[in-house]
């Protein structure tokens, strides 16, 4: 049993939890996960790590209600605690130092961006982070990664918070050499669709980047090859190999396909865990 | 008792049509007097050479001699004297080539049904109170990796010659393959739970949701947390793919994600269990072994109309043991032989709906000593099928290598160890089971253990003498 030591509601769908794990912070880095489990008969879904506190002997996580699991673990509060917490999984992100790097968070995937931000300003890099989402209401953490980060910039679809448009309007602008100017590097943790765009935003300047899969996975060990992800036309796992890769060699449609072979389950499992409340349809595995 | 004393005495099985769709235990097990019957049909040869067959050396003339005398408790503590897992032993080992091989009764006769024997007797002690205490005398505290058959083994054995002992295991719950691989139908999970406790009562101490390579480094185990001696029983748990086309297509598995599923998080519950699996009509499972066996028996279960075996090699080559193949056969398993998968054909909605194959036939002997399959010009053919599920299988996990430094391995990815203690390239460092071997059998990986945990005990007590003996050169 892992127990959570503060819950922080953070949008009406996301939550922030600091758990106590003093294994798992001593040794966590930017861009691994833990597989966690909420119940007996319960599922195992990989969560990214947000960050951890090793003095403390905490990690935190960012869990947004899309699935059953989710949601159990959304319903739960300061005190309680997860069944099942087992981690750092997956790879670090694997990224010299290379000058400036501009980190790209779409929903709670901005989450996974706090640790990797802080400690890249602390190795010297020049760092930028742009956050995205539908609208202001849903745009997380800024303020705590601000304190890490150079500059921040927010995108909101609606122009509720910041600029107005897609995270990638505003990468673009970048790299022409607007604001904090050209990346020599960006890492984009979001939805799908998202990470996708920004490879190909990247793509034409040549500008090294690395997305975090987030596929479904059973173990998170190496053992089921349910998250093998096609990079570079390898088969690659993300639990093992991953979850950040070459946002330019990854196969997105075959990712886009895979993680939705359960949504018809999902539906059901959600359904079943209480909450019909129509906020269905995300899938039940999501890492970030 | 309708069998001559020259045939095995049967084992009572559940009926096929019933039990090919029911997660039950196929086997129902022998009552007393088919046990007392068989046992008495033991030569009690002076040499017995039965034991030379088995890996962990059970004293199987001595305790089938207390069987036939109706002395269950004396069996019993004559086979978990050299067992710590009989009662999983009895269901899954391939007792055909090993301790039942060498029985003299064997060549004119049906050998003695050793392994039906030792579930029995497990089996009886289930039925008793646990009398089992934990006989922790040692100081010097030793940490196992992985809590599969090896590791359980070695734990078993340690705690009996009084150590205390920490299994470290990555999963959320003990018991390795046992547990994610083999299904309920062949090893029902009381069975591996009631092993498990008995351990426990032993003194061993289980840590679960703790990845050594991760969580905490080996090094840490031997430096910071002080243990004497570790023991890396990792199995070998990461699938093989063939690289063919349309792998990656929805419906296709590998054996481990569909069996651990099903087994490890109960799929077969949904949505009493939050973890899907969706199993069609028609399902293809490609390879041969006990792996291929219990995933195309497992789609049965989980209600395939069709369930088939495809091999590139013949019956005469498969691994599987003799029987799990007679009990696919009853349930209605197909088999196509000789037939070597081309492209897994999408559906046109990124699910697959076929595998076209081609028809093989058998050259000269390969490196295995097994004749290899040459493929026939153009025989090539499409198999209707809704999911495909890789048996075709694994290798060690290279977690905890690629974080260990000074831990050789070969280059399959298999710990480099002793053969007679396990030990491996790193001080007070021993390895067993399949993290050694590649994937092979449950006893083998016991026998493993078993060696190592003597091994341990040895180096334990000569340390006390001189440190530097126990350093393996590579």
């Amino acid at each position: 049993m892992t127990r959570i030591l503060d819950a922080r509601q953070l949008t009406p769908v996301t939550k922030l939890f600091r758990l106590e794990a003093p294994l798992i912070a001593a040794s966590a880095r930017p861009g691994q996960f833990v597989m966690l489990r909420v119940r007996e008969g319960g599922e195992r879904i990989p969560i990214t790590i947000a960050d951890y506190d090793r003095a403390a002997g905490t990690i935190t996580i960012v869990v947004q209600e899309a699935g059953a699991t989710t949601r159990r673990v959304c319903a739960l509060e300061s005190g309680d605690s997860l069944l099942d917490v087992a981690g750092p999984l997956g790879s670090e992100i694997d990224l010299p130092p290379v000058g400036h790097i501009c980190g790209v968070g779409g929903g709670f995937g901005s989450a996974a961006l706090l640790c990797f931000m802080r400690e890249r300003s602390a190795l010297g890099d020049k760092t930028t982070t742009i956050l995205g989402a539908r609208t202001r209401e849903l745009i997380i953490l800024a303020d705590e990664l601000a304190r890490v980060s150079g500059a921040v910039e927010i995108c909101t679809d609606d122009g509720s918070a910041g600029f107005r448009g897609l995270v990638t309007g505003r990468l673009a602008r970048l790299i022409a050499g607007e604001g904090s100017g050209r990346p020599d590097a960006v890492v984009a943790i979001g939805p799908m669709a998202m990470m996708r765009a920004v490879a190909e935003t990247t793509r034409p300047h040549g500008i090294r980047t690395l997305v975090s899969m987030d596929p479904l996975m059973v173990d998170g060990t190496g053992m089921c090859g349910g998250c093998r992800v096609t990079v570079g036309g390898q088969a690659r796992f993300a639990c093992v190999d991953g979850p950040c890769f070459d946002a330019h060699e990854v196969d997105f449609d075959t990712a886009m396909r895979r993680s939705k072979a359960y949504v018809r389950e999902e539906k059901i499992a959600s359904d079943r865990a209480g909450c019909a409340s129509g906020r269905s349809g995300g899938h039940a595995s999501q890492a970030h | 008792m309708p069998v001559r004393r020259t045939d095995k005495t049967p084992m009572p099985v559940q009926g096929a049509q019933a039990r090919a769709h029911n997660f039950l235990e196929v086997n129902d097990g022998y009552s007393i007097a088919h046990a007392a019957f068989e046992a008495e049909r033991c030569l009690r040869c002076q040499h017995p050479v039965c034991v030379d067959g088995c890996p962990v050396h059970i004293p199987i003339r001595d305790f089938i001699h207390e069987v036939a005398a109706g002395h269950m408790a004396g069996a019993a503590r004559i086979l978990r004297s050299a067992n710590p897992l009989p009662a999983i032993c009895g269901r899954v080992c391939p007792q055909e080539s090993q301790c039942e091989a060498e029985c003299s009764m064997g060549g004119r006769f049906d050998p003695v049904a050793i392994g039906h024997l030792e579930r029995y007797v497990a089996d009886w002690e289930r039925t008793q109170p646990l009398a089992i205490e934990s006989a922790i005398t040692e100081t010097q505290k030793i940490a196992i990796i992985g809590a599969g058959p090896s590791g359980l083994v070695c734990a078993g054995e340690l705690a009996r010659l009084g150590y205390p002992v920490t299994i470290y295991e990555a999963l959320h719950a003990p018991g390795g393959v046992l547990r994610y691989g083999i299904p309920e139908f062949r090893l029902p999970k009381a069975i591996l739970d009631w092993e498990i406790d008995i351990l426990k009562a032993k003194g061993v101490e289980i840590v679960c949701n703790v990845i050594i390579g991760k969580t905490l480094t080996l090094d840490d185990l031997t430096g910071k947390l002080g243990y004497a001696a570790v023991f890396i029983g990792t199995g070998a748990g990461l699938p093989q793919f063939l690289g063919i086309p349309g792998e990656n297509l929805n419906g296709v598995y590998s054996a481990n994600e569909f069996l651990t599923r099903i087994n490890l998080m109960r799929a077969y519950d949904f949505p009493n269990t939050d973890t899907p699996v969706r199993v069609g009509k028609r399902v293809a499972v490609i390879g041969a072994g006990n792996t291929a066996m219990d995933a195309v028996r497992t789609a049965l279960r989980m209600g395939a109309d069709e369930a088939m075996i495809v091999y590139r090699r013949s019956d005469e080559e498969m691994s599987a043991r003799v029987e799990e193949y007679h009990h696919a056969i009853e349930e209605g398993v197909t088999f196509h032989w000789l037939t070597s998968p081309l492209e897994v054909i999408d559906d046109g909605g990124g699910w697959a709906a076929g595998l076209r194959c081609q028809r093989m036939q058998l050259g000269e002997p390969d490196a295995s000593g097994r004749r290899r399959p040459v493929p026939i010009p153009d025989s090539e053919f499409v198999l209707p099928v809704d999911n495909v599920v890789l048996a075709i299988g694994t290798t060690p996990n290279p977690l905890l290598t690629r974080t260990t430094s000074g831990l050789a391995t070969t280059a399959k990815g298999c710990l480099l160890a002793d053969d007679a203690t396990g030990l491996t390239s790193k001080t007070m460092v021993f390895a067993g089971g399949d993290a050694v071997t590649g994937a092979a059998t449950v006893i083998l990986a016991a026998g493993a253990g078993k060696r190592a945990a003597h091994a341990i005990d040895a180096a334990l007590r000569a340390n006390g003498r001189d440190y530097s003996t126990t350093e393996a050169s590579f």
